[in-house]
């Protein structure tokens, strides 16, 4: 599959989220991983774990500092991208593709219309 | 609170560059330009360059200048020699530390001798005021301020004294460690110091602030086949972290004593007087409260400032001042304070962070030493 980010939706919180039917596979952003640069770990969420819209699901640790993900969706985790805690550069390859941390089991699929389209976000990410 | 910043001569070089600023010490600096590592790696294996022009530089002119420092300083001024560099702290009188210094004795080319006092940005403003009352006890010293007239760069690296050749004269090039030199560099004034805080060989110059782009520009273009990369003080934390060396605001302050950090070899006691001598004598005396060790960190997280430290019962022990993941060892490390009886090299800790246990390790400091010690 090859997802342009045209169709994702993203968060403020630099977090976009790809949905097929009730299923959201979400990640962090192309502007996120080159800001954080140097990334080190990733503390990645669990299948079964109930996350929330806004909320923190897991966090990015570069040299620098640790920065808390917040998942775009409420639901509950069906699938984890394990392999990419061992491998994350290729956060920086392939965000969008590859780069998946989590697909989520939506329970309020109206929650999407909050977010942000890649037009709209490219524009924050200018002025941020 | 004041938004207003100060920056330095190489401010718009920074910007220009790409270079990701952010505020220190009241300074918008460059934290990096490509990215730590980057930074870190060429530092250790070609030579990074830095603009640490928001470091305080203190002038101390006139005969009984030594007398002054002497006694605002732990470390021994009375015997120092033109051209000599000694790392010092500053003590209150309780002898926690006010700040961590470099001091030189320096001759200027007109034949004067005087001293250099280069002090923390953050501790600069503090350190001029406490300063003062001590100046009005010897009035015949003439003290002036030397940081917004000048620039401080510094080159680090096994690379940096061979890109540094064609800049600068001879007997600059072949100080020895911790020597300093007023000379000149392309015939304008400057002053070389073969020190640094990243654990690597190399220069600290000091330049006029209208002379600090071409000079940096020079060293860019003299080290350019040899690997020089411009580097941000992220870089600059995770080298000096690697060499085991203590920051101001981290693993020194006030509440600090010499003694804890590990830095008796600071502190010269015998046969002189000077403030907070007495208090850390005392301190000698008696056994230390806590001790600065290093620790090497199982996985990949870095427990940062604040992160506590355990003992096998899962007691707290101490507390984590400075952490980061170590480009060169490929794994986290970390200075903490924790209780002297727990602080044996090897022994088996645990660190908290964030609510995770990850085992640590007390390992010697520094985590890097050098090889190419010249």
């Amino acid at each position: 599959m090859t997802i342009k980010p045209e169709q994702l939706r993203f968060c403020e919180s630099h977090e976009w989220a790809y949905v097929q039917g009730d299923v959201a596979t979400v990640g962090i952003s192309a502007f996120a991983v080159a800001e954080l640069t140097d990334l080190v770990f990733m503390a990645m969420p669990k299948v079964g774990q109930k996350v929330v819209a806004g909320q923190e699901f897991g966090e990015v640790e570069s040299v620098k500092a640790v920065s808390p993900m917040y998942s775009p969706v409420t639901g509950e985790v069906v699938e984890v991208n394990d392999p990419l805690a061992n491998q994350l550069e290729t956060l920086n390859s392939d965000p969008y593709d590859a780069g998946w941390i989590m697909k989520v089991k939506m329970s309020d699929p109206s929650e999407l219309e909050k977010l942000l389209t890649w037009e709209a976000y490219q524009k924050q990410c200018g002025q941020s | 609170m004041s938004p207003q910043l100060a920056s330095t001569p190489l401010h718009s070089w920074h910007q220009s560059h790409g270079a990701r600023m952010a505020e220190f010490a009241g300074y918008e600096m460059p934290i990096q330009y490509e990215g730590i590592v980057a930074e870190h790696v060429a530092t250790r294996t070609a030579a990074g360059l830095f603009d640490i022009s928001h470091m305080g530089r203190l002038r101390f002119d006139g005969p009984r200048a030594d007398q002054l420092l002497d006694h605002l300083l732990t470390r021994r001024v009375m015997d120092m020699q033109v051209g000599q560099v000694r790392y010092s702290l500053m003590c209150n009188e309780e002898g926690g530390i006010l700040d961590d210094v470099l001091v030189s004795c320096l001759e200027s080319p007109s034949g004067k001798v005087y001293f250099l006092l280069v002090v923390n940005a953050g501790n600069h403003a503090k350190i001029v005021q406490w300063i003062k009352p001590h100046l009005a006890d010897f009035p015949d010293v003439e003290f002036f301020d030397a940081t917004e007239s000048t620039a401080m760069i510094a080159v680090q690296g096994p690379q940096a004294i061979e890109i540094c050749k064609p800049l600068l004269p001879s007997n600059a090039i072949s100080l020895g460690y911790y020597k300093a030199k007023v000379t000149d560099q392309m015939s304008k004034p400057c002053i070389v110091s073969r020190t640094g805080y990243t654990g690597e060989d190399g220069l600290e110059l000091i330049v006029r602030k209208e002379d600090a782009p071409r000079v940096w520009e020079n060293i860019l273009m003299a080290g350019r086949n040899l690997g020089i990369k411009p580097a941000g003080l992220g870089a600059r934390d995770t080298l000096r972290l690697e060499a085991g060396m203590p920051l101001y605001g981290h693993e020194l302050d006030e509440s600090i004593n010499p003694l804890q950090a590990g830095l008796g070899f600071a502190c010269n006691l015998s046969d002189r007087d000077f403030v907070g001598s007495k208090s850390i004598a005392d301190i000698k005396a008696n056994s230390p409260v806590a001790t600065r060790v290093g620790l090497k960190l199982a996985g990949k997280r870095a427990a940062r400032q604040g992160a506590s430290v355990l003992d096998h019962d899962s007691r707290v022990i101490g507390a984590v001042t400075s952490g980061s993941f170590s480009p060169t060892l490929d794994c986290p490390i970390a200075m903490a304070y924790i209780h002297p009886d727990m602080a044996q090299s090897g022994a088996e800790l645990q660190v908290d962070i964030r609510g995770s246990i990850v085992p640590a390790t007390i390992v010697p400091l520094p985590f890097y030493k050098r090889t190419n010690t010249k």
